[in-house]
């Protein structure tokens, strides 16, 4: 009897043990399982980055910052940020345009699924297949030519691939269903109820829109944007396939592609894509800090 | 107070269906509210009381009969041309706006000036007692301060009608109690006419002035609090009236207004309430109040007790007699479970309905 109170005495105050008190604070043996995606993701993405910020400023010839001097200097390199941007951004907007209206549609639709699964094949389907596809599609030759032509619109064929407006166009193929998915779980995430209840206050679809829908949606669409034009900016297959690499779509990947396989400089390469992507960090920074700016709770009506 | 609502004289339903699928239709409603009532709509889940709600509010479209405010039929107009108040289940806070904001996002929708709108908001914020909550987001409330800005946000448009859906379910009891008092001096001071959807019939006897009971999509019986809980003229009101024991047996004989029920081996003679031929089916319908223990007799039935629960000053159990019928049952001293006992009811507290109406 004694024993047993001397010995409940000693536990009371020894307190919890190490493992309770590390569980308590979130780490337990579960937390381990990290270890392996940590490892992977320093092997895979924090050492090439490194490597690569290390070796841009060992260039070929002058002093370390050389590379940066030479590509802020010379047309020929600095002028394919304003390239890239230009298909990047427009593509990126034209896409959350597209897919806000077609969100709040399959919002009300029962075969929701089946209408997704469509839109989500290009994804699948991979940017060389839907550019080689769209060679022959918008191309001189092509349905879509043939056929304005065939009903008089134009009279001889637009020229609509090797330039501009091929890229776009496969951008916009591309990127498409990945931003509808992302809006679209934005959109369905808003509690209806709030649609009904701006209605009976009076708005008209067009005030539920811009007073309710849009500043709720607003830090989604904002996010939505930055991964969306990230996915763009760093086009490359279609802006060679589509484009025309030498020109008006020689965007920053192929100027670092040609400095690394063309040039063999890959310290001069290395320089190109830490500027790509200061150049998408500043853009993903400024959308984010404007997002602040916009209501970021919940999206239903609080709790209850 | 600023706070003026439209005048108006009767909202009128007639023959009012919506057939959508199956699920909650409504099959022919008719029903008049006059200015200044309170009225309750009451039924279980998917009776169609919240359908009706949504049809007056435009926000479901009615596929058959008309509804009518005096003398303009608004069953076509658009949930934003009809004007009226409505408070949800969930609130519908705009979780963006502040509790100002939220309050005055209807008489900005209509381009009131921002002075009048500041100076209404600040009315209605007074009436529901939030005066100083106004600068909070709804996430930075609780339930109950939640409710009163919904209700605020209804009220302030100035409707000629108040619709409210079964605004006190998400709250705790305590609560619930509380803000039902609140709505129904809101619903005094503004002298508002109120439609009130509810499945708890506490809150509907309580609050309202006549209580339209809705089952399968089919109004069962309109009536005053008083009307329905002591006369009511369906079994599934009763039912809904605490009427807890319902007991099916064959009429054997009747008189003007009473019947007798062969149950088994026992007789049970109550009042009747619908007209019922001899030799068919009827239920009759006992309050567990109404059903205590006693001497074997008339109107009395051996049971076996399965369950007991104290109530404080009673206690409420439930027992099965020799012929497999569950009773619900009051005594007011302590019994054994597993005892035998003879459970009566008065014959004036017993009613008894036809089988199917």
């Amino acid at each position: 009897m004694t024993m047993t109170v001397s010995a409940e005495k000693h536990h009371v105050e020894s307190g919890p043990s190490l493992r309770q008190r590390l569980a308590a604070q979130g780490f337990d043996a579960v937390t381990l399982l990290v270890i392996p995606s940590f490892v992977l993701l320093a092997l895979l993405f924090i050492y090439p980055f490194a490597y690569g910020l290390v070796l841009s400023f060992e260039p070929k010839a002058g002093s370390a910052w050389s590379n940066y001097v030479r590509f802020f200097t010379d047309p020929y390199f600095y002028s394919t940020i304003w390239k890239t941007l230009l298909l990047s951004v427009p593509v990126t907007v034209l896409n959350l345009v597209f897919s806000l209206p077609v969100a709040f549609r399959v919002r009300l639709l029962y075969r929701q699924r089946l209408l997704t699964t469509i839109l989500v094949i290009p994804i699948t389907l991979g940017t060389v297949l839907i550019a080689e596809g769209l060679l022959n599609y918008l191309g001189p030759q092509g349905w879509f030519n043939r056929a304005l032509l065939a009903i008089g619109l134009i009279d001889h064929p637009l020229r609509l691939v090797h330039n501009y407006w091929g890229v776009f166009a496969s951008l916009v193929i591309n990127g498409f269903p990945f931003t509808f998915l992302l809006v679209l779980s934005y959109v369905t995430g808003i509690d209806p109820a709030l649609e009904q209840a701006a209605a009976t206050l009076g708005a008209s679809a067009r005030q539920r829109f811009t007073h309710v829908y849009l500043p709720i949606l607003m830090p989604g669409l904002a996010i939505t944007f930055c991964l969306s034009f990230v996915q763009a900016f760093s086009v490359f297959p279609s802006a060679v396939l589509l484009g025309e690499p030498a020109g008006e779509t020689r965007v920053m990947s192929i100027a670092a592609y040609q400095a690394a396989f063309e040039e063999y400089d890959y310290s001069l390469a290395s320089a190109i894509a830490m500027i790509m992507g200061f150049v998408q960090l500043a853009i993903v920074i400024g959308m984010m800090a404007s997002r602040g700016l916009f209501y970021r709770g919940p999206a239903t009506g609080a709790k209850g | 107070m600023t706070i003026a609502l439209q005048k108006f004289d009767e909202l009128r339903l007639e023959h009012v269906r919506r057939e959508f699928g199956s699920l909650n239709a409504l099959k022919d409603v008719t029903l008049t509210v006059k200015r200044g009532e309170f009225i309750a709509l009451l039924g279980p889940s998917g009776c169609g009381k919240s359908t009706t709600l949504n049809c007056i509010a435009g926000l479901l479209p009615v596929t058959g009969g008309a509804i009518w405010l005096d003398k303009r039929r608004i069953d076509t107009l658009r949930p934003e041309e009809r004007g009226f108040g409505m408070v949800f289940q969930s609130y519908a806070l705009f979780p963006h706006l502040t509790v100002k904001q939220n309050v005055g996002f209807g008489l900005k929708m209509r381009g009131v000036s921002k002075a009048e709108i500041s100076r209404k908001v600040d009315d209605a914020l007074a009436l529901v007692r939030l005066s100083g909550q106004a600068q909070k987001l709804p996430g930075q409330l609780s339930g109950g301060q939640q409710q009163r800005v919904a209700i605020a946000r209804a009220i302030v448009i100035e409707p000629p009608l108040v619709l409210m859906d079964e605004p006190l379910s998400n709250l705790d009891a305590k609560l619930r109690l509380e803000m039902r008092a609140e709505i129904r001096r809101i619903h005094n001071t503004l002298g508002a006419t109120t439609i009130y959807v509810t499945h708890d019939q506490d809150e509907a006897l309580s609050l309202a002035d006549r209580i339209v009971v809705l089952k399968d999509g089919i109004i069962r019986q309109v009536g005053t609090p008083n009307d329905l809980y002591e006369r009511p003229e369906h079994i599934d009101v009763a039912d809904f009236m605490g009427f807890r024991n319902r007991i099916k047996g064959k009429v054997i004989r009747q008189t003007n207004d009473e019947a007798t029920l062969a149950v088994g081996d026992s007789e049970i003679t109550g009042l009747l309430r619908t007209s019922v031929q001899n030799g068919s089916e009827a239920y009759a319908a006992i309050r567990a109040d109404d059903l205590i223990t006693g001497d074997p007799g008339m109107n009395a039935f051996a049971a076996r007790i399965d369950t007991i629960e104290y109530r404080g000053r009673e206690f409420v159990g439930t027992a099965r007699t020799m012929d497999g019928i569950d009773l619900v049952f009051r005594s007011d001293h302590a019994v054994d479970l597993g005892a035998t006992i003879h459970l009566r009811a008065a014959p004036e507290r017993v009613l008894v309905f036809s089988e199917t109406m």
